[in-house]
């Protein structure tokens, strides 16, 4: 692999692992907790989120010579905000259903944390294909996120999967797990779990070199 | 590099940032436009589709839907593309079967349900004078409590519900309630879900908020309405 | 349907509470939440902001509907809530140089607070009137202090107890906001 592919690649697994929206970096909460009842839900609104990241990075990293720095917040906002109304308008020419589903949400996307920090911290230093390359990676890491979320919660809160039922007439839903407490405690394990599996591999790695851990 | 430079960074003079600001307002007004033009055709097609599915489902027997306004003054007019409620008009469908006549009237109906409000779409059959039976358009109630009221058997077992105008054209004859499970006595009373009765409440509240004000008006005019226009 | 103020100032507060039952403005809570101290200021800050936000979003809904460009009304009130938290940090500035320097960052941060554009946006869909929309903001501000409060408590209080290394932080965080949700779902229905 060349030089160029392979930070290409970096900086698209950046945002997937290393940085990922919502296990490490917990930006974004109020759309990952609140659309997250389902796992279609989940997905979808983690690709509107995608495509308003990647396109607001890209005019952005286009316009940064020319945006002046004492506007930049005002600039970036609004350009975030043209690009959530075109989603919003997308939306609601694919799917109603969906449109309803999501609510708000969609239109809360403007002030998703994530995008105004890419925007800000990244985009507005770097080419537009970084740029892209980086909230492409920043918004799948979200999707991935939501969807880990949407799914366990459709499981456990529904018995269903993408709307297909997986236990059988005789499962009772654990309904608490679809309303907002549930929301609060499936992303709690999930960061629980991340702290867990982060600390094991620190201990193995530290345990290879030889080094003693101190805990 | 100078000192003054260093203790206070360049500013950008006022005329380059207005500029800037109006080139990139004028790129996103661009974008937004185009998108909302370039969907406003599916939107609405959309909407329309959504909205024929509600009806044919609360209406058996529709095919075809033409959108009407109730006026206060006890008059109907047909509702025109993209226009704005006239004051304290109800809007309601009249569903139509394959051969063109009336086969129910539909309108929506809203009340605070136990987390959020209720909407509903309710159908009335001319013909029985009876609420034939309601689909819920938006509601945040609990999961396999409040969501009973749309698959409970018993709870759908209070449809058709009786709706009789009044003789005067002012209200109906007897006011829709909701009550406690097992106490329904009268035919246009609704018996509620026990352990979701809030939400069963919710939902006899919101047929009658409407009913109340729209049966009366659209009886005097079901001549007009019979046949498809 | 109409909603009395006494209604929708419960609803806002308590049955649907901002924080706790619809997701709006879990930044703060959970990034700010840390101290009593700053709880209190941070949630009057917000709810200050609120209120501004949407006396202009509704007078701004009556000019975009005047004019049928309902279509520019997100971009608006985003550029209007930003101006407005501008403008209120520009006040505060010379008029209360000490409230200023207490609320510090927090200000500024404000504007990416869904929870204010949420006021604006729910406002619009189920549209309040006047009176309504003031007493909504109020309620929603007031539910945001309050669910801050909470948290600041229960977590100065946590500091003291003997908690797994692993489970520290936000996922603890979390955890807590749950229970305080799972709490709070005891107040539905109580604005019928």
């Amino acid at each position: 692999m060349s030089q160029a592919a392979t930070t290409t690649w970096e900086e698209f697994m950046e945002g997937v692992w290393r940085q990922n929206p919502v296990f490490v970096m917990v930006l974004g909460l109020c759309p990952t907790l609140a659309v997250t009842v389902s796992a279609v839900n989940a997905l979808s609104m983690g690709l509107a989120t995608t495509f308003v990241l990647t396109c607001s990075c890209l005019l952005v990293s286009l316009l940064r010579k020319l945006i002046p720095k004492e506007v930049r917040i005002a600039t970036y906002i609004v350009i975030i905000a043209t690009f959530v109304t075109v989603v919003d308008y997308l939306i609601q020419a694919i799917s109603l259903a969906l449109y309803d589903a999501l609510g708000a949400f969609i239109q809360l996307i403007v002030v998703n944390c994530i995008i105004l920090g890419r925007a800000e911290a990244h985009a507005s230093k770097h080419p537009p294909l970084t740029a892209v390359v980086n909230a492409l990676g920043m918004g799948v890491g979200f999707s991935i996120g939501l969807f880990a979320l949407g799914s366990v919660r459709e499981i456990l809160g529904a018995g269903k999967l993408f709307g297909f039922s997986l236990f059988g007439e005789h499962f009772q839903p654990w309904v608490v797990m679809v309303l907002p407490p549930g929301g609060f405690f499936v992303l709690g394990l999930w960061l629980l779990l991340f702290a867990a599996w982060g600390r094991w591999r620190q201990r193995r790695q530290g345990a290879a070199k030889g080094v003693t851990q101190h805990a | 590099m100078n000192h003054a430079t260093q203790t206070l960074p360049e500013m950008t003079p006022p005329a380059a940032m207005i500029r800037t600001l109006g080139l990139i307002a004028a790129i996103c007004g661009t974008i937004i436009v185009a998108a909302y033009q370039g969907t406003y055709r599916a939107v609405q097609e959309n909407k329309r589709i959504a909205l024929e599915r509600a009806v044919f489902k609360v209406v058996p027997g529709a095919q075809a839907i033409a959108e009407y306004w109730a006026l206060p003054n006890g008059e109907i007019a047909k509702v025109g593309a993209g226009e704005t409620a006239p004051a304290d008009a109800i809007k309601f469908y009249a569903g139509y079967d394959t051969a063109g006549r009336l086969a129910g009237i539909a309108a929506e109906g809203a009340a605070k349900g136990y987390a959020d409000t209720v909407r509903i779409l309710f159908a009335w059959d001319p013909a029985t004078r009876k609420i034939a039976g309601f689909s819920v358009v938006a509601a945040r109630e609990t999961p396999g409590i409040g969501d009973k009221v749309t698959k409970d058997r018993d709870f759908l077992a209070n449809f058709p519900l009786e709706a009789e105008p009044a003789a005067d054209g002012r209200a109906l004859a007897h006011e829709i309630r909701t009550v406690k499970h097992g106490s329904k006595a009268h035919a246009w009373e609704i018996d509620a879900i026990a352990g979701a009765t809030i939400t069963s409440r919710a939902v006899g509240r919101a047929i009658n908020d409407t009913a109340q004000k729209l049966l009366p008006r659209i009886a005097m005019h079901l001549d007009t309405l019979k046949e498809k226009p | 349907m109409h909603e009395s103020a006494a209604q929708i100032f419960i609803n806002a507060f308590l049955a649907n509470n901002f924080v706790l039952a619809m997701f709006l403005g879990l930044c703060p809570f959970i990034g700010v939440s840390g101290k009593l101290e700053t709880a209190l200021p941070m949630g009057a800050a917000t709810t200050f902001v609120m209120l501004v936000a949407s006396l202009c979003a509704f007078g701004l809904n009556l000019l975009l509907a005047y004019f049928n460009l309902e279509f520019l009304r997100l971009i608006a009130y985003i550029v209007i809530i930003a101006s407005a938290v501008q403008l209120v940090e520009m006040v505060l500035k010379k008029y209360s140089p000490a409230l200023f320097r207490a609320l510090g960052i927090y200000l500024p941060l404000i504007t990416t607070n869904c929870a204010v554009l949420g006021v604006a946006l729910f406002q619009t869909a189920r549209e309040y009137d006047f009176v309504q929309s003031v007493t909504f903001a109020v309620g929603a501000g007031a539910g945001f202090t309050l669910a801050l409060t909470l948290m600041a408590s229960v977590r100065e209080r946590l500091r003291l107890s003997d908690v797994p290394s692993v489970a520290q932080g936000t996922a603890l965080s979390l955890m807590l906001a749950g229970i305080l949700s799972l709490a709070f779902m005891g107040f539905a229905g109580l604005g019928g």
